[in-house]
């Protein structure tokens, strides 16, 4: 397509640019100042803290006990990244390679804690952990985590699914392989690079996943995120610094993650696949 | 011969499948079971924790049925709580949404996009938490963005941008806006280029091409675009409490909902307050899909090719 | 007939260039047409002609050269100023519009009242004998009506020139050489300038007054259907326009003309580009190719495909060439067959095979 060149056309380019610029300076800037300020011995007036030190690090590890707030999301991270795909990737199978009655109400079941976000139906699930003594431990907060990702796998596993021929499943099948003895040595191989791409994201996910975790969990069964939160929350009683110095922490949790993800999947795929999915 | 008809024969004389063949035909079979484990664990801990949020709804601390529900709208402090939200979230979902569509437009027109792509996704992937303590210092009135603003003699002494609705508003718009625009973006590629190619061979310029062909086209999925944005901004919780006003300008429902959970512990209201959340969201995404209907709904490329 | 096309004398392509990075898409393109020509693009896949009529159409820009309409030049203006209509391969129907809005468009934007676009529409549609589909959303409709919704659309507007880039090629056989005879009868009707892209040199020769030949970005030869068919001007155009035998041989000049060895034997042809003797590349059409018990050439057969009227064979000459010919008579496996060609349809180009 020729592109106008025309004043107006150039002068709405720029603006269009420069407010995309402007976006990306301050979320930059946003992040340095929590950088800088972990970073910063005083910061208070000036363009700059006058001198540099990492003891912030060091007293935020022993004073919001990141080494056991670390461990505990590692723990309960990886429990519904593990849960998630075991319990995931075979419904995706079921929904890509069968047609049966009530298909349509199933997807929709898998939908919905998608689109619905984590406050709305977070309290109530709360109450019902609680009930049911889940709630205050890990357990609680693993279960509460897995509602939205279980479907986040689902949705994201089946297109990848159906791009494998069934008719090699069906050879597998002519040469006496059992649906148990398919899946772990075709499918699984096959789907790998897919099945690494969902459970990343849903790792990073989890790990940015805050309300759920928030309502759910016990002094002791906190994320990161939570931790963080109730840091903030509780900010004049502590250095600000180094409660950035325990952001700066998430960040980089996080943000590794992410660029791990990245290697595997396209930007976008984090937003759009599930959101795809609703408007089928 | 005769082997092939006398095997043939028995086979023909019984006509009815057995049953598990039956289920078989209707897709019913050891595959099929493998969505059990899925669809029962949604069941449990999400239909299941929705109906008994509602019933829970309706067995109130003190009262009839209906009280916690009455309480809420007689009360202020709580039924304000939807016109904050709303307050918030309808502005940022339209401000995330429309800017949304002159970016993607430019943006589809790059090559290299991988990069502002990934940049934009670190947003979302920080989190609304990190984002509201970063704001918190870097739009604090010590902060680099009223120094930035002093500094070119725009303003004279620094604005007040946290603990207030513009903090919560921002923060809004840093986490939203890259949803929007991905989304956007990628409905915006799936429009066949070859239709504005035929639009320009006929005389369209560009404005007319965006205005006939585009938005029409568009339509649907901004429709979506819209719904999903603004169930996520109706739901701020973090953002509210951290960086605004949670017992003023900010107070947003899920606030209400929290307190009633956690400070008050009374779970019936919490959930009361759970159900109003949903329906209010329920009601302006079903008006945004009715409106979504009278719009051409098809695929977007230009015909057999 | 109110559908006209505008006057204009000519259209002049002067050494239109464009490149793609360090690919020459184009190099440097003449060509002039004359008002009511149908000139058809033709050349294997990746020999320019796409991007020939999408510079004409001005979705590309060039790299060099200009495009002359009479005086005006108009390589510099926007696809939307230039009032060309274009047929694109996939039709590009808007898919939310119905076949009138569709057909209607170019007419919108040139803020015609809507009497005179319901008017024009109306014509064009009973001009592709579309009338009974106007409501129809193009999600709706055939492929050959789609393509006849994007003719229509395109020649609504009487464009001095009508752009069509492989319209036919998303069609099955039949419905192909159906819309081959609508177009050239939609051509005479409106008497426009059409410029049609295509791979197919059957279609090229039923349809276009003048053909180009284009290989690798540049014109190998301009000629009408009938001097494509008997002399192509090299080799190559040779190959593309169904001479599928070509043989490196050699000339000598003998009492009784023009000579080339094939197979071992001696065969009398035209040169095309060829003076003097040496090496040369040799072109027979296989039905030009005959069974003759005195022919010179001596094959044995290896496949025969029976094609209705005739039996198109494949053989090999004692020295291993491979040689396409036609028999009129069964032919087996095997069989030993003697082969001889009028000298005129024996065409001689300088230079070996590519």
């Amino acid at each position: 397509m020729t592109r106008d060149k025309s004043l107006t056309e150039r002068l709405w380019a720029i603006t269009i640019w420069a407010l995309v610029v402007f976006f990306i300076v301050n979320l930059v800037a946003m992040v340095a100042t929590v950088v800088v300020n972990s970073f910063g011995t005083r910061w208070l007036g000036t363009w700059l803290p006058p001198a540099f030190t990492t003891r912030w690090y060091v007293s935020a590890w022993s004073e919001f006990q990141l080494d056991d707030v670390l461990i505990v999301t590692f723990e309960i991270v990886g429990a519904v990244v593990l849960l998630s795909g075991l319990l995931g990737v075979p419904a995706a199978y079921a929904l890509a390679r069968r047609e049966f009655p009530g298909k349509k109400f199933v997807t929709l079941l898998f939908l919905l804690p998608l689109i619905i976000p984590p406050i709305t139906f977070g309290i109530p699930l709360a109450t019902v952990l609680y009930q049911a003594g889940f709630a205050g431990n890990m357990s609680g907060v693993i279960l509460a985590n897995l509602v939205p990702t279980v479907p986040f796998v689902v949705l994201v596993m089946i297109p990848f699914i159906e791009q494998i021929d069934p008719r090699i499943e069906s050879a597998a099948r002519v040469f006496g392989a059992g649906t148990g003895r398919l899946f772990v040595h075709i499918l699984i191989p096959l789907l790998a690079p897919g099945i690494l791409a969902a459970l990343l994201l849903v790792l990073v996910r989890t790990i940015a996943m805050f309300e759920l975790t928030f309502f759910t969990a016990g002094p002791t069964s906190q994320t990161l995120v939570v931790a963080l939160y109730y840091a903030v929350y509780a900010a004049g009683v502590r250095a600000g610094q180094s409660i950035d110095a325990m952001a700066v922490i998430y960040m980089v949790t996080t943000l590794v993650w992410l660029l791990i993800a990245l290697r595997f999947v396209d930007p976008t795929q984090i937003v759009t696949r599930a959101k795809r999915e609703a408007t089928r | 011969m005769s082997a092939v008809t006398e095997s043939i024969a028995p086979i023909a004389a019984d006509r009815r499948l057995s049953l598990r063949a039956r289920l078989a035909l209707r897709g019913l079979d050891g595959v099929t079971l493998l969505v059990l484990p899925a669809v029962i664990f949604v069941i449990a801990l999400f239909v299941y924790p929705f109906v008994y949020g509602f019933v829970l709804s309706l067995q109130p601390k003190a009262g009839d049925w209906l009280a916690n529900y009455r309480k809420f709208f007689s009360e202020p402090f709580l039924y304000d709580t939807i016109a904050a939200t709303l307050w918030l979230a309808v502005p940022a979902t339209l401000i995330n949404t429309t800017i949304s569509i002159p970016v993607a437009m430019r943006v589809r027109l790059m090559h290299r996009r991988r990069i502002l792509t990934t940049i934009l996704v670190i947003p979302i992937t920080l989190g609304t938490v990190l984002i509201a303590e970063g704001l918190l210092a870097y739009l604090g009135p010590q902060g680099w963005f009223n120094r930035v603003l002093m500094l070119f003699g725009i303003i004279h002494s620094p604005v007040r941008l946290v603990h207030n609705y513009t903090g919560v508003m921002l923060s809004l718009i840093l986490s939203g806006f890259p949803f929007t625009f991905l989304l956007t973006l990628s409905y915006l590629t799936g429009i066949d280029p070859s239709l504005e190619q035929a639009a320009s061979t006929l005389g369209a310029n560009a404005r007319a091409r965006f205005w006939h062909i585009l938005m029409p086209l568009l339509a649907p999925g901004l429709a979506i675009n819209l719904c999903l944005s603004f169930v996520q901004t109706f739901s701020v919780f973090p953002s509210a409490v951290l960086l605004g006003a949670p017992a003023g300008a900010t107070r947003v429902i899920s606030i209400a909902a929290y307190q009633a959970a956690y400070e008050q512990y009374d779970y019936s209201m919490a959930s009361t307050i759970a159900m109003i959340m949903g329906f209010v969201q329920l009601i302006i995404v079903a008006a945004i899909l009715s409106g979504r209907s009278f719009v051409y709904r098809g695929a977007t490329a230009g015909g057999k090719g | 007939m109110a559908i006209a096309a505008r006057d204009f004398r000519e259209l002049r392509l002067d050494a239109m260039s464009r490149n793609f990075g360090a690919l020459n898409a184009l190099k440097g393109i003449n060509l002039t047409v004359q008002r009511g020509e149908f000139i058809a693009l033709l050349g294997p896949s990746g020999c320019g002609k796409s991007t020939a009529l999408n510079c004409l159409a001005g979705l590309l820009t060039l790299s060099a050269g200009s495009i002359w309409l009479d005086k005006t030049r108009i390589d510099e203006l926007k696809p939307e100023q230039r009032g060309f209509g274009m047929v694109f391969q996939n039709y590009a129907l808007f898919p939310h519009m119905s076949v009138r809005r569709n057909i209607g468009f170019g007419l919108q934007m040139q803020r015609r009242s809507k009497a005179e676009v319901a008017r024009k529409v109306d014509e064009a549609l009973s001009i592709v004998r579309l009338g009974t589909q106007a409501e129809k959303l193009p999600g709706q409709l055939s492929g050959g009506q789609q393509q006849r919704v994007a003719i229509a659309r395109a020649i609504v507007i009487e464009p001095p020139l009508v752009l069509m880039d492989e319209p036919l090629s998303n069609l099955d056989a039949k419905l192909r050489l159906e819309m081959r005879a609508e177009i050239r009868r939609i051509h005479e009707l409106i008497g426009s300038a059409t410029i049609y892209v295509t791979h197919d040199q059957e279609e090229a020769l039923s349809l276009a007054d003048r053909i180009v030949v284009m290989r690798e970005g540049e014109v190998r030869q301009v000629g009408t259907p009938a001097e494509l068919y008997a002399k192509p001007a090299h080799a190559d155009v040779a190959e593309f326009m169904g001479y599928r035998n070509l043989f490196r041989s050699r000339v000598s000049k003998g009492g009784d003309g023009i000579s080339v060895t094939l197979g071992g034997a001696s065969l009398r042809g035209t040169p095309i580009d060829m003076t003097g003797e040496g090496e040369a590349t040799v072109a027979i059409r296989p039905d030009e190719l005959h069974a003759a018990s005195d022919g010179p050439i001596a094959a044995t057969v290896e496949s025969a495909q029976y094609h209705g009227r005739d039996f198109y064979c494949l053989g090999r000459t004692a020295d291993g060439t491979q040689i396409y010919f036609c028999a009129k008579q069964p032919v087996q496996k095997g069989e030993s067959v003697r082969l001889a060609a009028d000298p005129q349809r024996v065409l001689i180009y300088a230079g070996a095979p590519a």
